[in-house]
Parts: C-alpha cells; sequence; structure tokens
C-alpha cells in the first residue's frame, strides 16, 4: 500500500542513536487511517524509541516523522491532544489514586467521556480508589488503559498494554480495541507476542535491530509462522512424517513432538485425533524463533555502530 | 534458618559503605559537640553562665533532652546529643531493616530468595543480624570517639552503648513496622510515626514533671544521666523492648501470607478534584506535605533560635572561636548572632528548595513525566509549574522561619516589633536560595543524570558558612557561596545590589535550564 499523504503515522528513513547504541537504524513505517497495526518486535528492537519518538518525547536524529499530519517535535502538545498513549510499564504517583490519575491525564487530554470513565472501569474490574504504590503492574496499566480509552482521540499508541494484564482482561482489552476501530480509530500496537498481534491487527510491521524488516497483512506474514506441537496419543500416531509442512518430527511410543506450518495445522490434527489424542499442547513460535529461522542469525539487542 | 549466614554476607557487602557512613556521620554528630564546646568558652564562669542560661531555655530542653551537667562537656554533648542521635540510628536502622524486607518482597525478588533453598525466617533473621551489626558499630564508634577525646570512659562507652540499644529498639520497631505495612512507604511511615512520637514524649516529659520521658525509648537513653550520676539500669528497658518488638515481628511474619499486610492502605477519592486538572494543581497536590513540613519544621528552628532573646551575649561565651562564628559582620553580638541565625535558617529552607527542585527529575526517571507529556502539557508549560511551585514554597518556608524567628524573640524579649523586624530580614535570602535551585534546574535541562548534585552545591555553600572565615579560606573560594554575598541584616545595613545581583542569577540559571529541557530527549529508564 502506498502512503496516503494523510496517513496518521508516516516514517521514514528514521534514525535514533543513543550514544554508540543504534536504536533506530533507517526505520520506515507507515500506519493507514482505520488500521490497527501490529508493531512487533524482539525486547530491545526499538518499538519503544519509535513511539518515543512520535510522541516528541525523543528526538529524531534523522529521518522524517509525521504524526497526524504534523511534527510530532515541533507541535507536541497540540497533537497529543488528539492521540491517548499507554505506556509498557506505567509508573504511577504512589500517593494519587487511580482515579485520580484517569481524571487528571483525562482532563490534560482536553476531556473525558464519563460515561465511557465508568464503563470502563467496570470491565476491567479496577478499583480506583487505591494509591499508586498499592496498585501491582498489571493495574497500574490498567489505569492508563482506562484513561486512554475513555478519552475521545483518533489515534492510540500502546506499548505493550497488556504486559502485565491477566488472560480475562486481555481479552476485555482486544474488545476495547475492536471497539476502537469499529468507530473509526487509529492504533499502533507494540508487542513481542506474535499471538496477541495476530488476534488483533489488521496489518503487522516486524522490527528487527532498529529497521522494519517486514510489513503486510497477517496472511500474508502467515507463511512465517510455525506451531510447535507436542502430543500423546493413544495409539503411535503414523503417518506424520509423510505428512506436508511437518518439520523436526521426533516420536517416541505414543508421544510425538514437532513443528508444523501453521497453514497445514488442520490436516495434522486429523491425523493425530485418528490416533486418540489425550493430552496436547500447540505452542505458536516466539518471535525469536521465527527471526532465527528466516534471518539466520542470531538477535541482537541492538546494532552496535560500525565504522561504515 | 538455612542461608541466613549466606544472607547475612550478601547484606554486608551491599550495605558496608551506606553503614559506613551512616556510623562516621553520628560519630562526628557526638565528637564535634565535644571539639566545639571545649573551644566555645575560655573560663569555667563563662561556661557555668551559658549552662544556667540554657537550662532554662524551654525551647532548648523541648529540642534537647532534660538538661543535667550542662556546664561540663561530657554533659553538652549528652545534652545535645542523644536526641538526635537516637533519630538519626534510628533512621539507619529503618532503612536497613525497610530495604531487606518489605522492598524486597515488593519487588519480587524476596520471592525468588524464598524459592531457592532459604528458611522461611532467613530474610528476617539476617536483616535483624544485619541491622544489630550497624547499631553496634555505630555505639563503638561513638564510644570510641568519646573516650579518646578524653572524656570519662564509663560514661562515654554508656553513650555507645545506649546509642546502640535505641538502635536496636528501632530496630524491632521497623522490622515489625515492615511485617504490619503492606508497602515500604507504609513501613516507613509507622516506622517514622514512632521515632516521632518517642521524641515529642520525651520532649513533653523534660519540660514538665518527667513522667511522659519514661514512656520513650530515647527518654530511656537520656535516664542513663551520662556524665551526671551515670546509671546502667535503663539499657535493661531498651534491650526488652527491642526484644518485644522484633519477637512481635517473628509472630506476625510467621502468620501473614506473602506480599499482604495486616494493615491495609486506606482507600482515596475515586475522582480527581478540581486541583488535579492544571500542571500547577498537580505540584502542589504532589508537594504540598512537604511545604508545610518544611515550614513547619524552620517555624520551629526559628522560634528556639529566636526564643534565645537578648541572652545570647553570655550563650556564645567570649572566646575567638564563638567570635569568628556568629560576629562575622562585626557589630553587637545580638545582632551578629540573629544576622547568623537567619543564615543558618536559609541554608535550611534551601533544603527545600533543593529537594523541591530536583524533583521533576525524580519524576523523569521513574518514567512518569512519559504519561504526562504525552497529553495535551507542554514541556514548558510542565516544568514552568514546577519552577512556580520551588519559587513559592521556598518563600514560603523561608518566610515561615523568619516568622519563627520574630515570634521567638518577641516571645522572650517582649519586644513586639522584632516579628517585622526578623521576618522583613530573613526574606531578601530568598535569592541566595533561588540561586541553588536554579542550578538544580540547569543541571536537570543540561546534564539530568546529575541534577542531585545541586546538593553538592548546598554542602558547599554550608562548608563555606560554618569554616571559611575560620579556617580563613580564599575570598574567591568564599565567594563561589551565595551566601556570602547579601548584607548581613541586622548586623548590617541592607544593600540592593548583591540581592538583585543574587536574584538574576537565579533566573538566569533557571531559564537556561528551561530552555535545555526544551530541546532534550525526556529520559527514560
Ligand atoms: N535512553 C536510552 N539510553 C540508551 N540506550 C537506550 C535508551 N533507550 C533505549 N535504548 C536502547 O535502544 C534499543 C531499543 O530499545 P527499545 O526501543 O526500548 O526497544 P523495545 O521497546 O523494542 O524493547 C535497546 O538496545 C535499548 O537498550
Ligand atoms: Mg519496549
Amino acid at each position: 500500500m502506498l502512503a496516503d499523504v494523510s496517513a496518521p503515522i508516516e516514517i521514514a528513513g528514521l534514525v535514533k542513536h543513543f550514544g554508540t547504541v543504534h536504536a533506530l537504524d533507517g526505520l520506515d513505517l507507515t500506519v493507514a487511517e482505520g488500521e490497527v497495526h501490529g508493531y512487533l518486535g524482539p525486547n530491545g528492537s526499538g518499538k519503544s524509541t519509535t513511539i518515543r519518538v512520535l510522541l516528541g518525547l525523543l528526538r529524531a536524529d534523522e529521518g522524517s516523522v509525521r504524526l497526524l499530519g504534523g511534527d510530532p517535535w515541533r507541535e507536541a502538545a497540540d497533537l497529543h491532544r488528539r492521540l491517548a498513549y499507554v505506556p509498557g510499564d506505567v509508573s504511577l504517583w504512589p500517593n494519587l489514586t487511580g482515579g485520580e490519575v484517569i481524571d487528571l491525564l483525562g482532563r490534560l487530554r482536553g476531556g473525558l467521556d464519563e460515561r465511557r470513565r465508568a464503563e470502563l472501569v467496570e470491565r476491567f474490574e479496577l478499583d480506583p480508589t487505591k494509591k499508586g504504590r498499592t496498585y501491582s503492574k498489571g493495574n497500574r496499566q490498567k489505569v492508563a488503559l482506562v484513561a486512554a480509552l475513555a478519552s475521545d482521540v483518533e489515534l492510540l499508541l500502546l506499548d505493550e498494554p497488556t504486559s502485565g494484564l491477566d488472560p480475562l482482561m486481555g481479552e476485555v482489552f482486544e474488545q476495547c480495541v475492536d471497539e476502537f476501530r469499529e468507530q473509526g480509530g487509529t492504533a499502533l500496537l507494540s508487542s513481542h507476542v506474535l499471538a496477541e498481534v495476530e488476534q488483533l491487527c489488521d496489518r503487522v510491521s516486524i522490527l528487527r535491530s532498529g529497521r522494519c524488516v517486514e510489513t503486510g497483512t497477517l496472511s500474508e506474514l502467515r507463511h512465517l509462522t510455525r506451531t510447535t506441537v507436542r502430543a500423546e496419543t493413544e495409539r503411535p500416531p503414523g503417518g506424520l512424517a509423510s505428512l506436508p509442512g511437518v518439520h523436526d518430527l521426533v516420536v517416541e511410543g505414543r508421544r510425538a513432538a514437532f513443528e508444523v506450518d501453521t497453514a497445514e495445522l488442520d490436516t495434522v490434527l486429523g491425523v493425530l485425533h485418528a490416533a486418540g489424542i489425550r493430552t496436547m499442547s500447540a505452542t505458536p513460535p516466539t518471535l525469536e524463533e521465527l527471526f532465527l529461522r528466516h534471518y539466520g542469525d542470531a538477535v541482537p539487542t541492538a546494532a552496535p555502530v560500525d565504522a561504515s | 534458618m538455612t542461608g541466613t549466614w549466606l544472607l547475612v554476607r550478601h547484606y554486608v557487602r551491599r550495605d558496608r559503605w551506606m553503614v559506613l557512613w551512616w556510623a562516621l556521620g553520628i560519630t562526628l554528630l557526638y565528637w564535634s559537640q565535644a571539639v566545639s564546646v571545649k573551644g566555645l568558652y575560655t573560663t569555667q564562669a563563662e561556661f557555668d553562665r551559658a549552662a544556667a542560661m540554657m537550662e532554662t531555655n524551654t525551647a532548648f530542653v523541648a529540642m534537647a533532652g532534660p538538661a543535667r551537667a550542662l556546664n561540663t562537656i561530657g554533659g553538652q554533648v549528652t545534652w545535645q546529643a542523644t536526641a538526635f542521635g537516637a533519630i538519626t540510628v534510628g533512621l539507619m536502622s529503618m532503612f536497613l531493616v525497610v530495604r531487606h524486607t518489605r522492598a524486597e518482597e515488593e519487588t519480587g525478588r524476596d520471592e525468588l530468595l524464598r524459592a531457592a533453598a532459604v528458611g522461611r525466617q532467613a530474610t528476617t533473621a539476617a536483616t535483624l543480624v544485619v541491622a544489630l551489626l550497624a547499631n553496634l558499630l555505630v555505639g563503638a564508634m561513638v564510644a570510641l570517639s568519646l573516650v579518646t577525646f578524653p572524656l570519662a570512659a564509663a560514661d562515654s562507652i554508656a553513650l555507645g552503648v545506649g546509642l546502640a540499644a535505641v538502635g536496636a529498639v528501632f530496630t524491632g520497631t521497623a522490622l515489625l513496622a515492615a511485617q504490619l505495612g503492606s508497602s515500604p512507604r507504609a513501613a516507613y511511615g509507622l516506622t517514622g510515626a514512632v521515632m516521632g512520637a518517642a521524641y515529642v514524649l520525651r520532649a513533653i516529659g523534660d519540660v514538665g514533671d518527667g513522667t511522659l520521658s519514661w514512656l520513650s525509648p530515647i527518654g530511656w537513653y537520656q535516664g542513663m544521666h551520662a556524665f551526671s550520676g551515670l546509671r546502667w539500669w535503663p539499657v535493661l528497658l531498651l534491650l526488652a523492648a527491642a526484644a518485644a518488638t522484633t519477637v512481635g515481628a517473628v509472630l506476625v511474619f510467621a502468620r501473614r501470607d506473602f506480599g499482604a499486610g495486616v494493615l491495609v492502605d486506606r482507600p482515596g477519592p475515586d475522582r480527581a478534584g478540581g486541583l488535579l486538572g492544571t500542571p500547577e494543581g498537580l505540584a502542589w497536590r504532589l508537594q504540598r506535605g512537604s511545604v508545610i513540613g518544611w515550614s513547619a519544621g524552620l517555624f520551629l528552628t526559628g522560634l528556639s533560635y529566636g526564643s534565645l532573646g537578648d541572652d545570647v551575649g553570655d550563650l556564645m561565651g567570649d572566646s575567638e572561636m564563638s567570635r569568628d562564628l556568629f560576629a562575622q559582620a562585626g557589630g553587637a553580638l545580638v545582632d551578629a548572632f540573629y544576622a547568623t541565625a537567619i543564615l543558618m535558617l536559609a541554608l535550611l529552607a534551601c533544603g527545600y528548595a533543593v529537594s523541591s527542585a530536583i524533583r521533576p527529575r525524580r519524576d523523569e526517571d521513574e518514567g512518569r513525566v512519559e504519561v504526562l507529556l504525552a497529553t495535551g502539557l507542554s514541556r514548558q508549560r510542565w516544568l514552568l509549574a514546577q519552577v512556580l511551585l520551588t519559587v513559592a514554597g521556598s518563600a514560603l518556608v523561608l518566610g515561615a522561619g523568619g516568622l519563627g524567628l520574630g515570634i521567638g524573640f518577641a516571645l522572650t524579649s517582649g519586644d513586639s516589633g522584632a516579628v517585622g523586624r526578623y521576618f522583613v530580614a530573613t526574606l531578601p535570602l530568598l535569592a541566595p536560595v533561588l540561586v541553588l535551585s536554579g542550578l538544580a534546574r540547569l543541571l536537570f535541562g543540561v546534564v539530568p543524570r546529575w541534577t542531585s548534585l545541586a546538593w553538592a552545591g548546598l554542602l558547599f555553600a554550608v562548608v563555606i558558612l560554618l569554616f571559611g572565615p575560620l579556617f580563613k579560606m580564599p575570598e574567591w573560594l568564599q565567594d563561589l557561596s551565595p551566601f556570602h554575598h547579601l548584607a548581613l541584616v541586622p548586623a548590617e545595613p541592607f544593600r540592593w545590589a548583591p540581592f538583585l545581583v543574587l536574584g538574576a542569577i537565579a533566573a538566569a540559571l533557571s531559564v537556561a535550564g528551561q530552555a535545555a529541557f526544551r530541546r532534550r530527549d525526556v529520559e527514560v529508564r
């Protein structure tokens, strides 16, 4: 897809150093209006740095960055009224309550939707009367999520927003993002967990060492994924080895462990089912595994500057 | 208790420098009293006169303790150092204990330890051992410094032993508080409240008939009557209290769940009040406790200086040292004393100003600024609100000190005009105070990691004020201190020029810091 002039996020050739560390090294990223864009990369690949540049908290060393049609460094405060941000590790003021923080952030952003605020507090099962110092990581994240989702904004910047939430709350979060998209909102959702992004995102960009290495819809990226399957069956499962898309198969009696291209998962499960499944686990690949497979070398946390 | 000794070794390695600094500081507190008292009075008659004056000063007795044998060096050391020594050794114990118990539990590191082959009570036991060792070290160093001064050996040792025992009481208190409260802050709050109560009970007791002092561990320590008829039995009270609180902590620990406390935090409001909609409102909400606390502290300090009234001449003695210390401006001794008292108040107010000016850095470092600046709040507006609060808060804190000084003087001398006079004389000191907060602002803008270095600026100013003239430091060095330029009112007439120049420097530093902050990255962990 070509970059639309009015795309909410347009980044080209973005470079950001911290001393000798190249956190971002020629990053290109476009997020189109109305999409939830997954921003994937292992820890240290530069996701948070990108979002902080977008927020005008960090200054770009090189490259061009447009946010909602403006310059995020110079027009930060004005642009921020039209977006909401949830950091990965929310830290709150020890003696302000969660409710106070939600209101504070909402007011500074230009107002909250009262009805939505009440509804979100309920859905996330947040106790807004507790002091910041007593909240767990997950609850601090809920405070930031409620504050963000209760504001009337066009764009959400979410930096690993579910890293502290339990699965149930993760689901509530996914519903909320879905609703936000239905109302025409745009979101950038960073994550290092592929499965989470698969649930939510229309398009995905994959980041590695400060550079975008893949962009596309999920089905375009699906060819990258293999699922790890472990199963114990009533009878030894026959014929697995001859199935297309099965790799690294190890069979020990009635136990089998192998990897399978996600597209072939159904066929393989059929075979296992025929052998009578007793226990089974299927794990999507971690990002690191995926990178290792497709790029063939270890994933460094960031590229060191070299002389060239 | 498997693993206790392993943990003890680990804690000792982690804490040794911190404990050493505390021990040196507390030893210096005792030893420097001996040195300064010895240098202050040239004849015993002078010493007797000063002692008689101090004995009848209620504010001093409330602050320090029962007035006994004040015309001896040992008596003075006991009087001046024990209450503060007890509080400092309590603070040391509290930080040590909470750091290894509740704080570790909150970060979850403790859980890892407990999952490893470490006995359930091992953290508590190891913390207790390390804190007691630290207290013993402090006690031994204090005793040694006084014995070698030389003061009477038995009484010197008693001051050290009593101090270690008070430390043990507050160690037990902190251990218990760490079990009762459900966060480090709650544990600090509880321990601090107990220490505060111990101090206040003995203050009321010492001013009155002494009964209430027997409810306070600090009172027991001072009840040993070092250098004025030493008796040892109050140590038993201290040891019993230390044992009781420690046993209490062990019992509570055995009965509660991991991560839980016994006392739960009181819930707060679920909606923000009108204040929390502007950056100024937020800054005030976050700092009002500290503004009020510092103001009250300075008011009381001013009050106790002021309550010396016109009698300061007797108190100061006539030695060269006291003339150097208190008569830097020449002129009448009373005026010179109050000019110096005002300088002291300003240095204390500077403590607030610097702590307030480095707060933005703390908020940045701990990641709270990030969420704030991702809203419609601009960087400049956020920082400006912080600056406004620092300036207004400093004025308030300093003003409270000046008011206390004036009121104290007026109450003692009956000269009601002193209230306004001393209050007004204090205000110009706002300029040098703000120079140091401006320095913090500049560091924050240019080299944020070093913002805390502004404390070194304050330390420098204190050293220059106390020792500059005494050691005849070169004039250019003394001129570097912003407190070295103003006219010393009331000993000298007020001059506008240095005040305006200092004010301009403060403003320039602050503006430069704000401009630099606009251009730099917001740092996050
Ligand atoms: N303020 C900083 N100073 C120095 N290095 C930094 C700073 N912020 C990020 N980095 C480095 O930049 C790289 C990218 O970090 P980040 O954007 O946080 O990655 P991610 O969010 O994808 O985990 C990492 O190597 C990190 O150590
Ligand atoms: Mg990150």
